[in-house]
């Protein structure tokens, strides 16, 4: 069994991130950008899939602009045996939509013929938490969302995921193939130690645009504005429990 | 260059063809809530979704869409349809298929509904229901929907959060209907006004005979583990207590728990927290967890991470309580004390009087 999975270039969670003057979005110029954290978990658990003989073959994807392949690379060094790269340079006020991802990695689902297709559950900047929905259903296969822990069993073809839902974990049973994206609690990533990376060079990345694959890219959300959210007015630092007690019942009123 | 389009595009929409469009819209704007249930009630996330309708036009057709079997999806309905003077009738799906939330079967029925009712406009609430669920059904009607609604200032101009709240971003939505969208409930006050007895909206039953045994059969449901608690629901509750990795241990987060007792608060917790194995995941507060807005929000022991302040940053009043005087956490607290939060536990214990 082949495993896809689906990989975004994104700002450095860690990064503070400013709204531009002009208001047409963030600054992405000259911030650190980094390989989505769901979407490392997703590679992880790939691999970790491809360990234990549950798949023969880790293929990573990415659609995105030239840079995105050092997100592939990274996905490469981590241990994926090749990369397929969609090239696709957005445009700001008309963003590459989840709906089109989608289309793409359907296209690319149909030419690799994954048994599995993992992808985060969101990525960190556009927040969206679709991709891995949609894909399932242009696809006609099963999703298991949010997940928390993965068991294949290739005899039966199926996949017993775990996952984070409000209140809980729930457990569903799934034919394969399938759609899995991944929560944080999923796995710990690996990182990639100099001699993989060294080797990652030497890996295949097959270039391909959403033309060649037949996508029709068009959005249908137009971005009108990005702004700052508004502040917060500036808090006070108190000197005692009982100041505090004061503002909970005169103030904020809940004593 | 970029301010000028953007300007441009902000002036044909108000005054050329776009708002044409818009008054054309408005007239025919009629919208599908996916309604969740529990106990026989309606819950306030989906009550929620109804604010949100009513946003979208003051004269909005809004049809609930119920699943599930047995006696409480009945009491739901009738719960449904006189929740709101907005609500123009119930529908109920009957079956087993629905009474797990399983994306195929559900995503099936939402396509069903929305081919037969042609709805300008769909909403679900972001909660892991609604997000499962409506972007498979999105893409089966191949439309985009918009994630996380905070505000609606036109029938299709929306504002979302991105990049973990720290950027709020307006979309005009140009695709074809229906347009769709899940809210953050906290957003939006659920409709509390009841409605007289004579204007309770009709209940109707979906005709299920779309579904294919394949599409039901691909997935199937195994069990849910969920933590029993006598305490509010998160995502609801007036006053939210939460540790982070300052409490140390599963056994601090008792005077937690005791400390929310008192004040009839829900308990949340940071990443590290939950990581840590002090707290379940469920409670986890931030980007990637719950996002609350209650009227106080008092962290103990949280530095107040990008991703955590994602969660909570809309709350009405903040109170931080932490040893470094430098966390984040101070920059958004509207109170703040810097001490040790054992002892200001303990105190807080000591002097707040047991709920009556």
């Amino acid at each position: 069994m082949k495993i896809l999975v689906a990989v975004k270039r994104v700002v450095d969670y860690a990064v503070k991130v400013r709204v531009r003057p002009d208001r047409t979005g963030v600054d992405t110029a000259s911030v650190k950008m980094s390989m989505n954290p769901f979407c490392e978990i997703a590679v992880e658990e790939a691999l970790r899939l491809r360990e234990a003989g549950a798949a023969s073959e880790v293929v990573a994807a990415t659609v995105g602009p030239a840079q995105a392949a050092d997100t592939l690379r990274t996905a490469l060094a981590m241990g994926a045996d090749r990369a397929v790269h969609v090239l696709h340079d957005p445009d700001p006020a008309r963003p590459l939509l989840p709906l089109a991802v989608a289309k793409i990695l359907r296209a690319l689902a149909l030419q690799e013929t994954p048994g599995l297709l993992i992808l985060g559950k969101q990525a960190i900047d556009d927040d969206c938490n679709q991709t891995g929905q949609m894909l399932a259903a242009l696809l006609n296969w099963p999703q298991g969302t949010f997940a928390s822990k993965v068991i294949i069993d290739k005899d039966k073809q199926k996949a017993t995921v775990e996952r984070e839902v409000d209140g809980g974990t729930e457990t569903i049973c799934l034919d394969l193939p399938a759609v899995i994206t991944t929560d944080l609690r999923l796995n710990q990533p690996r990182y990639a130690t100099l001699p993989n990376i060294m080797k990652a060079k030497s890996k295949v990345i097959k270039k391909v645009t959403p033309a060649d694959l037949n996508v029709d890219v068009r959005s249908d959300m137009e971005v009108l504005r990005v702004d700052e959210p508004p502040k917060r007015k500036a808090g006070v630092i108190l000197s005692s429990v009982d100041e505090l007690l004061d503002k909970l019942k005169n103030e904020a009123r809940v004593l | 260059m970029a301010a000028a389009v953007v300007a441009g595009a902000l002036r044909r929409g108000r005054a050329g063809a776009g708002g044409a469009a818009e008054r054309t819209l408005r007239r025919l704007v009629s919208t599908l809530i996916i309604a969740e249930h529990e106990g026989g009630l309606v819950k306030p996330s989906s009550l929620s979704a109804l604010a949100a309708a009513e946003a979208i036009a003051k004269e909005n057709k809004v049809s609930l869409l119920l699943g599930g079997s047995g006696p409480t999806l009945h009491k739901a309905a009738e719960h449904a349809a006189s929740s709101h003077p907005l609500v123009n009738e119930v529908l109920v799906a009957d079956s087993d298929i629905f009474a797990h939330p399983l994306a195929e079967p559900w995503a099936e029925l939402l396509r069903s509904v929305q081919q037969k009712g042609g709805y300008s406009h769909v909403i679900a609430s972001s909660t892991s229901f609604g997000k499962n669920l409506l972007p498979r059904a999105a893409a089966l009607l191949d439309v985009s929907p918009v994630t996380d609604v905070t505000a609606i200032s036109e029938p299709r101009v929306f504002v979302r959060p991105i990049y973990a709240g720290n950027a709020l971003c307006t979309v005009r939505y140009t695709g074809e209907s229906p347009c769709m969208m899940s809210i953050r409930s906290t957003s939006f006050s659920p409709a509390t006004e009841s409605m007289s007895e004579t204007k309770v909206a009709p209940i109707t039953q979906v005709d299920l005979s779309f579904l294919s045994e394949a599409s039901s059969r691909k997935s199937s449901w195994v069990n849910l583990t969920s933590q029993d608690t006598e305490r509010p629901d998160l995502a609801n509750a007036r006053v939210v207590v939460t540790g982070g990795r300052g409490l140390k241990s599963a056994e601090n987060f008792k005077l937690l728990e005791q400390l929310a007792e008192k004040l009839g608060a829900a308990v949340g917790a940071t990443r590290a927290a939950v990581d840590a194995g002090y707290v379940p995941n469920e409670l986890q507060v931030g980007q990637t967890g719950k996002i609350v807005a209650p009227e106080v929000y008092i962290a103990f022991g949280v530095s107040g991470a990008i991703q955590h302040l994602a969660g909570m940053r809309d709350s009405k009043y903040i109170v931080a309580v932490n040893k470094d005087a430098d966390a984040p956490i101070f920059q958004v607290a509207d109170y703040g004390i810097v001490g040790d939060l054992f002892q200001v536990l303990e105190e807080l214990l000591e002097k707040i009087p047991d709920k009556k």
